[in-house]
């Protein structure tokens, strides 16, 4: 009998900060496995998630939102929502977290060699995009380049402000950051994500597309990439459908005949669109 | 392997023989008939018709601890699942349930508790004699004396029970009575053959399932969903006592420092099983939860599994409060197609 796959790993909290402020703050967690086979042993890619909590409490499947290629710890990034997300954000350096996964597809990176990559990012949506730009950033030979478009309602509310900077110093990589209404001192673009896309006339040619957010904005970025003349195989993007086992077994996050835990989060936009509960 | 016959007399001699293990057996508690452990004493029926709740809780229980620990720790107990049971005179349909579910919880992962407890657990089935008002077992696979699933078939032959191993689990337990059994002899077998041609006749419900689980996808926006839906009152009964029901919710419980993290039933048919915590809800009303009902039971298991997940038991018709009945439902899909 193998081990039980429900049983989560012990990990310890190394750093904390917060992304955002208000009521539905978001707070990044870097952790690292106590045990050090299960630190070897584990192996994730960009796209997958991992089922977090503290015991006594539950867990909450959240996208882990490092690459494999920053190190041998994982970090997750954690809006405050109910009763799990409020426990783990009491966590602090030192505090263990419970971890179990790495659960879900992961986006085709390796397929995506030789090509450019673009990802639009929404709000916490930018949390499973940033494990593909950093991992681009440490291939990047293997890519033609990543322009990342990412927006949020105002400038508090956007993540991982602090790598930004460094990121726009590389040569193959352009960040366009924009938010929904001006702000004194905003030194960047205003304005709603899809719009941008649209100012920013991307070319479809031997691009990868990936865009991660709320479901409105996921809605007309899809359109407006249509209207840019992607085809739906160059478009990727993820679900988040409600979850509790996380392996195919509690029936809980379906989308029609996709259990999203397992055949997702990441889908084609040529095997989404087949799928009107997908954007219900 | 060879049939035997069970003195209907000697039966609760045969039950006492397996006290060793946890014997499961329906078993009446005033007002219905469960399936519950039995304990000394205790008279185990098998003519009833069938039970209200499955006997799916032998393998996946309404409640179970997944582990136990300390608040505080992060040392888990996992339940040691290391008991042998025995059910006793469960239904065809019921037994079929369960190697459909076998499916999913073995779906590239295996679910250790399901797993754990199949293994130790023995399956006497008994064949039905009198199908049941909304039985439509014969319409998606099944029948009144099949046998999937099952390590030991039972006919009731009236003055004796029909008894014959499947697997060399039911051989075993059959070993340990043998001393209770005689061999049965061709005209036995006749008659179990007989009374259970009788029964596949009784059954007068049934659903055409010939491109359904192609056609269902399709029938997306189809004003058949409101229709079916409309007097749904979300309670969720259809799917609690559903055998091939298998969806569940995972909770941590506290007591002092005691705390177990556990899981039980969960149903699609209750509005916050999808709910997100954002208040968004990919499935806001009860056309949409019935969509998905018919639709996991008759087209994305199939998809998946490549069977249908409904064995015809008829519960969801018998119980719903309002009437709703899967088989109308059916229906009107296979007229919609
Ligand atoms: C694939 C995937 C990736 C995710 N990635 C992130 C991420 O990187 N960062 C982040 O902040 N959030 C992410 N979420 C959402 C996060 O899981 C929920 O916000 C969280 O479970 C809410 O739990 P809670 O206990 O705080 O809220 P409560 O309302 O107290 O939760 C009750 C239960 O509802 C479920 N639930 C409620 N809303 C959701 C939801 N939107 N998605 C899934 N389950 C939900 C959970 O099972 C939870 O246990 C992701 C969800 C999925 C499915
Ligand atoms: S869907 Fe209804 S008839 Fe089919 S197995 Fe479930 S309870 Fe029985
Ligand atoms: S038993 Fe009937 S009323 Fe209750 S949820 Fe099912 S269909 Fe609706
Ligand atoms: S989360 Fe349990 S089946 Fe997908």
């Amino acid at each position: 009998m193998c081990k039980n796959p429900y049983i989560p790993h012990t990990a310890t909290v190394e750093d904390t900060w917060f992304e955002t402020g208000g009521e539905r703050c978001i707070k990044t967690f870097k952790v690292v496995f106590d045990d050090e086979k299960v630190r070897d042993q584990w192996s994730h890619l960009p796209g997958q998630c991992a089922m977090i909590g503290v015991l006594g409490v539950g867990e909450s499947m959240i996208s882990i939102s490092c690459s494999p290629t920053e190190g041998q710890f994982l970090r997750f990034s954690v809006m405050r929502m109910g009763k799990v997300t409020q426990a783990l954000h009491e966590l602090e350096p030192g505090d263990k977290m419970m971890v179990r996964g790495p659960y879900g597809n992961n986006f085709p990176v390796d397929e995506w060699q030789g090509k450019k990559i673009l990802t639009i990012g929404g709000g916490i949506g930018q949390a499973p995009l940033r494990p593909i730009v950093e991992y681009v950033r440490a291939n990047q030979d293997q890519y033609e380049g990543l322009t990342m478009i990412y927006g949020a309602r105002t400038s508090n509310d956007l993540c991982f402000k602090g790598e930004f900077e460094e990121m726009s110093k590389c040569d193959d990589l352009s960040c366009h950051l924009t938010i929904d209404v001006e702000e004194e001192d905003w030194q960047h673009n205003v304005g709603f994500v899809p719009q941008m896309l649209l100012d920013l006339d991307p070319s479809p040619e031997n691009t990868i597309a990936i865009t991660c957010g709320p479901p409105i904005m996921i809605r007309f970025v899809l359109e407006n990439l249509k209207k840019l003349g992607f085809e739906d195989e160059q478009i990727y993007t993820t679900l988040e459908n409600r979850m509790k086992c996380g392996i195919g077994k509690c029936g809980r996050c379906n989308a029609e005949n996709m259990y999203v835990c397992k055949d997702g989060p990441v889908f084609n936009y040529s095997v989404l669109k087949e799928i009107p509960e997908a954007f219900a | 392997m060879s049939a035997m016959l069970l003195n209907k007399e000697k039966w609760p001699e045969f039950v006492g023989k397996l006290t060793g293990k946890n014997v499961w057996a329906p078993q009446s508690d005033g007002t219905e008939m469960r399936f519950a452990p039995v304990g000394e004493n205790e008279k185990v029926v098998l003519d009833y018709n069938n039970t209200r709740v499955p006997p799916k809780g032998a393998l996946f229980p309404q409640t179970e601890t997944m582990f136990k620990f300390e608040i505080g720790s992060d040392k888990v107990e996992e339940p040691p699942l290391d008991q042998e049971v025995v059910v006793l005179g469960l239904r065809p349909c019921d037994a079929r349930a369960m190697t459909i579910v076998d499916k999913l919880f073995k779906w590239d992962i295996d679910d250790p508790y399901f797993v754990k407890r199949q293994e130790k657990t023995t399956l006497v089935g008994l064949a039905c004699n009198e199908p049941g008002l909304n039985c439509f077992c014969t319409s998606v696979g099944g029948g009144p004396a099949a046998t999937e699933g099952l390590d030991v078939i039972m006919a009731d032959l009236g003055e004796n029970y029909f008894v014959e191993a499947l697997t060399d689990k039911g051989k075993a337990l059959l070993d340990e009575t043998r001393d209770l059994l005689e061999d049965a002899d061709d005209d036995a077998q006749k008659q179990k053959e007989k009374l259970s041609g009788e029964a596949e006749d009784k059954i007068k419900r049934s659903v055409e399932t010939e491109g359904v689980p192609e056609g269902l996808p399709g029938l997306w926006d189809d004003p058949l969903w409101p229709r079916v839906s409309a007097s749904c009152l979300g309670c969720g009964t259809c799917t609690y006592l559903c055998p091939t029901c298998h969806c569940f919710d995972i909770q941590d419980e506290t007591e002092g420092i005691d705390a177990r993290r556990c899981r039980m039933w969960d149903s699609c048919m209750f509005s916050e099983y999808t709910l997100h915590t954002s208040g968004h809800n990919p499935r806001p009303t009860r056309k949409e939860r019935t969509r998905n009902r018919i639709n996991h039971k008759y087209s994305y298991y199939v998809d998946k599994f490549d069977v249908i997940a409904c064995v015809g038991c008829g519960r969801c018709t018998n119980l719903c409060p309002v009437n709703i009945d899967i088989i109308e439902i059916l229906r009107q899909v296979k007229e919609a197609l």
